[in-house]
Parts: structure tokens; C-alpha cells; sequence
């Protein structure tokens, strides 16, 4: 049978980037516990519209964890109190009756709010084409096999590949890092023969460009590895400075 | 430069000068530790570490480190404040295995520095600077005994080895990880490796203060009952 839960939600409404912003408590009641986040949102959405009122914005796409596009912080952590899934991927079963939910956008300088829980994460877009990309020219696709790779390397660059780009990471870091965006894009290609042509000067311009950009300097708290729904390791990180100041020790 | 102007490169300069200090702090250390075993062992090395030449060379080069140290740390901290933007989060929710340590670097820092102040102070002032200044410096035995005597010394000393014990189990490892030492099956043992020397090094330094304590109050109280 559905079971249903009664919740409160307090959410974070601002009108624009340069409004400031309030957090606002709606009453939602039976919420099957079946029902995604997403889904639950979308129901308070209709109810706020026949009531005449703006619907709460907030950024979503694929819903199925693999876009990179939910961005809510909420209770405390960014994609909710799940672990390793995306805010699409939370469930209402994670909530008891009765529950207070506070919702909140990602807060960091370098992504500022556009409106309620939609920010602009344009920044990790200028990241990636800073570098993160292998130069080829075009022409017959080689054999995927004709470069043997150890399956040990290969693996590595698909846990650093499986980043998505949410920005969770410097949604969770108490210096505004997005170290682990950057190590994760800069790893995939690291380690694998075609990207490390390249590495030297892809993770100068990519590091260089976060910089830019007014994200912080990691302190290595571990937050970020902690919260990633596509849970990319902290050793990520060690690698992008390992790769950095070898780059510039040859320089 | 990319050691000023790349958070990277900050960091390294970060680590590397924290990495240093804590070198100079395992030698340090070390030495205390000859006052419990030998009294004469200990004067001598404080003789040998007066005002030479290479013990003046190394009091400038450690000054410098923990100069250009403490100036980052507040350069880093400044950043990274401005980067977490202006609005903060209503709820966080710190249950996620964060490390209290890595949250409050700075904080412990200032204990540090607070310490290390009293401690130049106490000791410094009255051995090597006296002896730069061209008189006789303090017996080294003599000022240990003197001071952790005290009880409200004894007291301030302990906090602040704690404060220390917390920024080295942090710091020893972030400045690994920093230089790049690190993958998926050291980040573990560097944390260990991390815990184990914070504590070895700060061990030798609550023994020489407990020994001098204990042997300074318990002769008090023998010579009260006397
Ligand atoms: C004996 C004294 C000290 C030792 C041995 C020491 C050691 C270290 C080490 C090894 C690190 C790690 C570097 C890294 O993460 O790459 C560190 C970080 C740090 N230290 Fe110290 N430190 C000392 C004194 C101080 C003082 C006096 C302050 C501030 C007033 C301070 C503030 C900081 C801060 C804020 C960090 C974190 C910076 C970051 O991770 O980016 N430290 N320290
Ligand atoms: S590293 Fe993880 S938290 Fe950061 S952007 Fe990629 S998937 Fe999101
Ligand atoms: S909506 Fe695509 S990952 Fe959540």
C-alpha cells in the first residue's frame, strides 16, 4: 500500500541575482513516500500555481542522475541526506511525517543565484573549455583497441569520468573549492594515453581558469569527496597537484 | 608567479613551510627529551645551540618559515572566506566524516601563535637573545624546572601542545596530499602516518613538562612536610 507523509518545507525564494533573497515555509500534505523530490516539488508547484502564486524555480533535466542539472542543498547537504545519488535520485521514503525540509540553493561566489534554487553554473562550463578536451584532427576514427590501456588505468579514468558536473562539490566546500570538478576533468584525461599529450598544458589552463573564476584554495577538508553524488575520490585532487606543479617545475 | 597567484601554488608554499615547521618541531623535540635523561646532556646542547653562527642561521631561516607560514594562512583564509560568497547556508549538516581539524586550521593556528609567543618569552628571550645581546645566557635545566613548576604554566603549555597535536594530525597529511603524495590506497595511510607522528612529536613534549612538573611540585611537598 502508498504510504503517505505530511511535510513542511522551507524554501529559499529570491526574485532575481541582485534581489535579496528569503526563505519562505509551505505545508505539503500526503506526499507518497514513492514520489521523487523532484516530483514532491512539482506538486507544491501546482498547488502554488492554482493558489495564484509564482512556482518555486529550480534546475533539473534528466532526472535520472545523469545530467548534472538538480542542484538543491537540502537539510544541510547538498543532494539531500542520501549518499551517492543526485537530488533527482532522492526519494520521499527517506522523509518521516512530519518532517521539516529546508531547501537551499548552491551557495558559492562563483555561482550566483539567478532566481530561488537556480544558480549559474556557467563557471565549471568555463573550466572545461579552458581544456578539458583532447585536441584531434578529424579523419578515420582509429580502432578503439589500437592503443592497448591496463584495465587498472582504464578504471580510474571512468570513476573520474563518471562526474557530472553538479557543482555539489563547491556547494559543499567551506572554502568555495571546486578542486574536485577540476581534478575528476583533468584525471580522466591524465590518465590515459591520447589525453596525456596534453596534460601539461590542460591542467595549467583549467586550474588557471577556476582561479579566475574565484573559487578558493583547497584545504583538503574532504567535504567535497564526502558529498559527490558520483562519489569521485579525494585522490583525484592529489593527482591535478601533482600534475600542476610538475608542470610548472618544467616550465 | 605561480606560487603567489595560483591556489595551487599557494598551497605547496603552504605545505612546504608547515612540512618544515614540523621537522624543526620533531628535532626540537628530540632534544627536550635529553633534559628528562641527562641535565648536564641538555645544558650542553643548549650551549652548543647558543649564539653561533648556525644556530643563528637556522633561528632566521625557522622566523622566515613561520613568517611567510602565517602570512598565507591568512591570505588563504581571506580567499577562501570571499569564495563561499556572501549568503551562508541556514542548515549544514557536519555528520559527513569531515575532520574537525581541517574546519578550524586557523583557529588552532592563533593558539599556536599564542603559544609560541609565551614560549619565546619564557625561554628564548632569557637563552639565546640574551646571549646575542652579549651577556651570560639562563641555565637551560634551570628555566625548565622554573617554569613547568608553575602550575598555570604547566596548564597553558598543555593547551597549546593539544592545539598543536590538532594542526599536525590535519596538517602533516593535507601537506601530502597538497604536494601530490597521495592515491586511492595511500590517502588511508598518509592519515595514519599523519596521526602518528602528531602524536610522537607532541608526546615528547608533554613528557618533558609532566616530568618537570611532577619532580618540581612533589620536591615542593617534601619540603613543606620537612
Ligand atoms: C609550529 C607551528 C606550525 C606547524 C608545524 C604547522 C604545520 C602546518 C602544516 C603541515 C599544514 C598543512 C599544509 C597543507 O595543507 O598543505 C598547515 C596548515 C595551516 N596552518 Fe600551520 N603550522 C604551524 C603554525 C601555524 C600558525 C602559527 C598559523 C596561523 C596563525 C597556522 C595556520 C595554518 C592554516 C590556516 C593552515 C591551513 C591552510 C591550508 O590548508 O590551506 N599554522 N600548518
Ligand atoms: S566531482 Fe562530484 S560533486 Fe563535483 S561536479 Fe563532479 S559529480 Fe558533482
Ligand atoms: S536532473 Fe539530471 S542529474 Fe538530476
Amino acid at each position: 500500500m502508498d504510504k503517505t507523509i505530511n511535510v513542511t518545507l522551507k524554501i529559499w525564494r529570491q526574485a532575481g541575482p541582485k534581489v535579496k533573497g528569503h526563505f519562505e515555509t509551505y505545508k505539503l500534505d500526503n506526499i507518497s513516500t514513492d514520489s521523487s523530490f523532484l516530483e514532491m516539488l512539482d506538486i507544491l508547484n501546482e498547488q502554488l500555481i492554482s493558489e495564484k502564486k509564482e512556482p518555486v524555480v529550480f534546475d533539473h533535466d534528466c532526472r535520472e542522475g545523469i545530467c548534472g542539472m538538480c542542484s538543491l542543498y537540502i537539510n544541510g547537504h547538498p543532494h539531500g541526506p542520501d549518499s551517492a545519488v543526485t537530488t533527482c535520485q532522492l526519494h520521499m521514503r527517506r522523509f518521516h511525517d512530519g518532517d521539516t525540509i529546508t531547501v537551499e540553493p548552491w551557495r558559492s561566489n562563483a555561482f550566483p543565484v539567478i532566481r530561488d534554487l537556480m544558480v549559474d553554473r556557467r563557471a565549471y562550463d568555463k573550466i572545461m573549455q579552458a581544456g578539458g578536451f583532447v585536441s584531434v584532427n578529424t579523419g578515420g576514427v582509429p580502432d578503439a583497441n589500437a592503443i592497448p590501456i591496463p584495465k587498472k588505468d582504464a578504471d580510474e579514468a571512468m570513476d573520474n569520468a563518471s562526474c557530472i558536473g553538479c557543482g555539489a562539490c563547491a556547494a559543499a566546500c567551506k572554502n568555495g573549492s571546486a578542486m574536485l570538478f577540476v581534478a575528476a576533468k583533468v584525471s580522466q584525461l591524465a590518465l590515459l594515453p591520447q589525453g596525456k599529450v596534453e596534460a601539461a598544458r590542460r591542467v595549467k589552463a583549467m586550474l588557471g581558469k577556476m582561479d579566475e573564476l574565484g573559487f578558493g584554495n583547497c584545504t583538503n577538508t574532504g567535504a567535497c569527496a564526502a558529498e559527490c553524488p558520483k562519489c569521485v575520490p579525494l585522490s583525484a585532487i592529489a593527482r591535478l597537484n601533482r600534475e600542476f606543479i610538475c608542470a610548472k617545475f618544467k616550465d | 608567479m605561480w606560487l603567489f597567484n595560483s591556489s595551487v601554488g599557494r598551497k605547496f608554499v603552504m605545505s612546504i613551510t608547515g612540512a618544515c615547521l614540523a621537522f624543526f618541531l620533531l628535532f626540537h623535540a628530540s632534544m627536550n627529551l635529553v633534559a628528562i635523561i641527562s641535565e648536564e646532556g641538555y645544558n650542553m646542547i643548549c650551549e652548543f645551540l647558543g649564539a653561533n653562527w648556525y644556530a643563528l642561521v637556522g633561528t632566521l631561516g625557522l622566523a622566515f618559515l613561520a613568517v611567510v607560514h602565517i602570512i598565507y594562512a591568512f591570505a588563504l583564509s581571506i580567499i577562501n572566506y570571499r569564495a563561499r560568497g556572501r549568503e551562508r547556508y541556514a542548515v549544514s549538516d557536519r555528520s559527513n566524516g569531515v575532520e574537525w581539524a581541517s574546519m578550524n586550521m586557523l583557529v588552532l593556528g592563533f593558539i599556536i601563535l599564542g603559544g609560541l609567543c609565551l614560549h619565546l618569552v619564557n625561554f628564548w628571550a632569557k637563552m639565546q637573545l640574551v646571549e646575542i645581546l652579549g651577556s651570560e645566557p639562563a641555565n637551560g635545566v634551570e628555566l625548565i624546572k622554573y617554569t613547568f613548576s608553575k602550575w598555570y604554566f604547566a596548564i597553558i603549555y598543555l593547551l597549546w601542545f593539544v592545539a598543536l597535536w590538532y594542526h599536525l594530525t590535519h596538517g602533516i597529511w593535507s601537506a601530502m596530499q597538497t604536494l601530490g603524495w597521495s592515491n586511492n590506497i595511500w590517502l588511508p595511510r598518509i592519515k595514519c602516518i599523519s596521526n602518528i607522528i602528531a602524536t610522537i612529536i607532541v608526546l615528547m613534549f608533554v613528557a618533558v613538562l609532566v616530568w618537570y612538573f611532577v619532580a618540581g611540585n612533589c620536591c615542593c611537598a617534601s619540603a613543606c612536610a620537612a
